[in-house]
């Protein structure tokens, strides 16, 4: 580590690593990557490395929780043991049961689950490395692997950060970034239906530069969205043989 | 009132396929005068009716289906069948039993055992109920024989063809009797192994090239080929 390690922003004004105040993280994006599961999808986000799939929609286990309406979307997101510095224990911490519902109520509005009465979908989103924003590319991955599944969907689900690190406001904030920053908006997003399905903040802006920072997120997401789309047709193309 | 896509080129879901006096066909839905796809699939248009024809997709049960189900389980009433839907499926005893169905008597598992593959039609089934199924009808009921595969529901219509054109030269060229189970299961019944063996190559083949065109002609052409090269091995 350099000695500068405490200074998030250089005087060049590029972050700690290396990237520009509205840059992303390098991305790459896979979609169909296991078999066995009815829908998959595995996103690298910087040092993020994050694998969601889905059963469903099948039925509910226990039967008493079935919905008659529409189908039941059950969300694990989990941290592995070895997925950050210090071992963190498999169980689901408080942290893992709430990002589970925040994942969840993101992705709802996108799914058209008043089409599968009395059944449920099991998503499943395991962290096998974190870096900051794991919520933020869990959500864009999930929706990945419910698109691959055949999972009816009104739009692909997005989801970027933005914040302020020292006096700064940036997009798509990592570990350090997070931590050691002033604030913190996640925000996922439906790119063609134009909604925000998840907004939530941590830390302390002012209004004008919360306006800022979203804007700076929603931009992160349309960027985001390029990467997502390419990688979903890109399983078909090639698969096509033409 | 214009379209955003080619026929036949790839939409994901969200995207944005018309605007204006489009009529939703499947695979689609329709907010504020705008057509958006729910799934990855192809663009078809039809007069004003735009759909998607799905790549990826799981067996949602209609009624006429005919479906291909493993015996799960046995009930007072019936035997639970599993169609490779999100719901289970209900065989009701009264439905199979000559005469009138007495349960202290009629003895089910003697008819249909846990994991016999059963041929059904689905007579009923809606939002608040699971599909009911039927054997009542020449043709259904216990698989007793032949050689079951699994492959996307989504790509039955295709191996059917047109009018049923691609299934009946499989079933020509190979001498096999082929029943499509309407939810993916495939039962391939043919007097040697190898013609078995010949019609799945040929259903396997268009599972996985379906979105090309002229695929016919090139699988008989396979299948031809085949044929010939057992010939010459024999």
């Amino acid at each position: 580590m350099p000695k500068s390690e405490d200074k998030l922003i250089d005087k060049n004004g590029l972050r700690i690593d290396g990237r520009k105040l509205d840059e992303l993280r390098s991305t790459k994006i896979e979609v169909g990557v296991l078999s066995n599961a009815d829908g998959s999808a595995y996103i690298e986000q910087g040092k993020n490395k994050i694998l969601a799939a889905f059963y469903g929609p099948h039925e509910v286990h226990p039967k008493h929780l079935a919905l008659p309406d529409r189908s039941l979307l059950k969300c694990r997101y989990h941290m592995a043991p070895f997925s950050v510095d210090e071992r963190k224990s498999p169980a689901p911490s408080r942290r893992d049961i709430e990002l589970s519902m925040v994942i969840r109520q993101a992705l709802e509005p996108s799914i058209f689950l008043e089409y599968y009465p009395r059944t449920s979908i099991d998503l499943f989103i395991e962290i096998l490395q974190a870096h900051g924003g794991t919520r933020c590319a869990g959500i864009t991955v999930a929706s990945l692997a419910l698109a691959d599944g055949g999972i009816p969907l009104r739009d692909l689900t997005v989801a970027c950060a933005a914040g302020k690190v020292e006096g700064k406001l940036v997009v798509d904030l990592s570990d350090d970034e997070d931590k050691k920053g002033e604030a913190d908006v996640p925000l996922a997003f439906m790119p063609n239906l134009n909604a925000i399905t998840l907004l939530q903040m941590d830390g302390q802006l002012t209004v004008t530069e919360f306006e800022k920072v979203v804007d700076l997120a929603l931009e992160g997401c349309k960027q985001l969205y390029k990467i997502q789309k390419e990688s979903l047709k890109a399983k078909y193309v090639v698969g096509e043989g033409e | 009132m214009p379209t955003f896509f080619e026929k036949r080129q790839i939409v994901i879901p969200g995207d944005l396929i018309a605007e204006g006096n489009y009529v939703a066909g499947e695979n689609t839905f329709k907010e504020n005068g705008k057509l958006y796809s729910t799934h990855i699939g192809l663009v078809e248009y039809e007069e004003r009716k735009v759909s998607v024809v799905a790549l990826k997709g799981f067996y949602v049960p209609r009624v006429g289906d005919t479906v291909i189900g493993i015996v799960k389980n046995i009930t007072m009433g019936g035997w639970i069948v599993d169609v490779n839907a999100p719901y289970l499926s209900l065989l009701r005893a009264s439905d199979v039993v000559e005469r009138s169905y007495r349960p202290q008597k009629d003895d089910l598992s003697s008819i249909f055992g846990v994991g016999d593959l059963v041929i059904a039609k689905i007579v009923s089934f809606d939002r608040t109920r699971d599909p009911l199924l039927s054997v009542r009808e020449p043709g259904l009921g216990k698989i007793s024989r032949g050689q079951i595969i699994e492959i996307a529901p989504t790509k039955i219509p295709r191996i059917i063809g047109r009018k049923g054109s691609m299934i009946s030269m499989i079933k020509r060229e190979t001498g096999c009797h082929i029943l499509l189970g309407q939810n993916g299961l495939v039962l391939v019944n043919g007097k040697t192994l190898k013609d078995n063996r010949l019609a799945i190559m040929a259903i396997r083949k268009i599972e996985k090239e379906s979105h090309t065109s002229g695929l016919t002609d090139r699988v008989t052409e396979m299948l031809k080929k085949e044929k010939e090269g057992e010939v010459e091995n024999a």
